[in-house]
């Protein structure tokens, strides 16, 4: 279980590489900042490629939770 | 902050050499760098209205492909079985099979299908997602006119097509120019 709260969750389960990225970078675009957006993922590739996104564009990584086969990440809108 | 532009060359016209453009610069561009993909020679098939979908994956002269089923198939009783047990003989189609006509067909049906359950993008839906994250599209001029390839075959959303020169200015105008070629 995380600790933190999410105002939005996008779910990519099924998906694979490049889409979870990109639906993530168009779903924080909905967001405000200092909001969080939950990502849901299957793709274990995601499980360096969000952190890579996130430091490149500098979202934060608030949080990472890994449960079952699926990646769990909290993303706070810059 | 330093301007970072990054050129992706496509000059491959395979349904396999399409997608590693295609996913460095939606990516790249979601990353905030200012991406393009200049399309040359084979790579213009790629954003060709009809040649598009007739993307095809070749068994031959590519050693490296796997005899892969999708799970879809393998999970199918008999069928199954006798494609766990190909995968088992051969670590891939044997160079030999891919001149058997229709094979490259089957093969490329085979991928689409793979592709598709492990929900992997099509190429069309990478294209827009590519269009969508400010991707530029060059077409090139000198292949499209070698190839007869008018600006209406192509699908829209194009930048004007553009020569080498044109090109190269562009990815070193920027403080950090990238140039990967595919």
């Amino acid at each position: 279980m995380a600790s933190v709260t999410a105002d939005k969750t996008l779910d990519t389960s099924g998906l694979n590489c490049p889409l979870p990225v990109l639906k993530t970078k168009k779903a924080l675009e909905e967001l405000q900042s200092g909001q969080i957006l939950e990502v849901i993922s299957t793709d274990p590739g995601s499980k360096a490629d969000i952190p890579a996104f996130c430091q490149r564009t500098g979202h934060e990584l608030v949080e990472t939770v890994e449960e079952g086969g699926k990646y769990i990440f909290y993303i706070k809108k810059k | 902050m330093a301007s970072e532009r990054l050129a992706i060359i496509a000059t491959k016209g395979t349904l396999d050499w399409a997608y590693p453009p295609l996913i460095l610069a939606s990516t790249a561009a979601s990353l905030g760098v200012e991406t393009a993909i200049f399309f040359t020679f084979y790579g213009l098939n790629i954003i060709h209205k009809q040649k598009m979908k007739q993307l095809k994956v070749a068994p031959v002269g590519n050693p490296g492909m796997p005899m892969a089923f999708p799970p879809s198939v393998k999970k199918t009783p008999v069928a199954g079985q006798l494609a766990g047990l190909m995968e088992a003989i051969f670590p891939g189609p044997p160079q030999l099979m891919g001149v058997i006509p229709g094979m490259t067909d089957f093969m490329t049906a085979m991928m689409k299908k793979m592709m598709k359950e492990n929900g992997v993008a099509t190429v069309e839906e990478l294209l827009e997602l590519c269009k969508d994250a400010g991707v530029k599209l060059i077409p090139c001029q000198m292949t499209m006119e070698l190839f007869g390839y008018k600006y209406e075959d192509l699908i829209d959303g194009l930048e004007p097509p553009g020569g080498a020169a044109t090109f190269i200015n562009y990815v070193l105008e920027a403080d950090k120019p990238m140039i990967i070629f595919v």
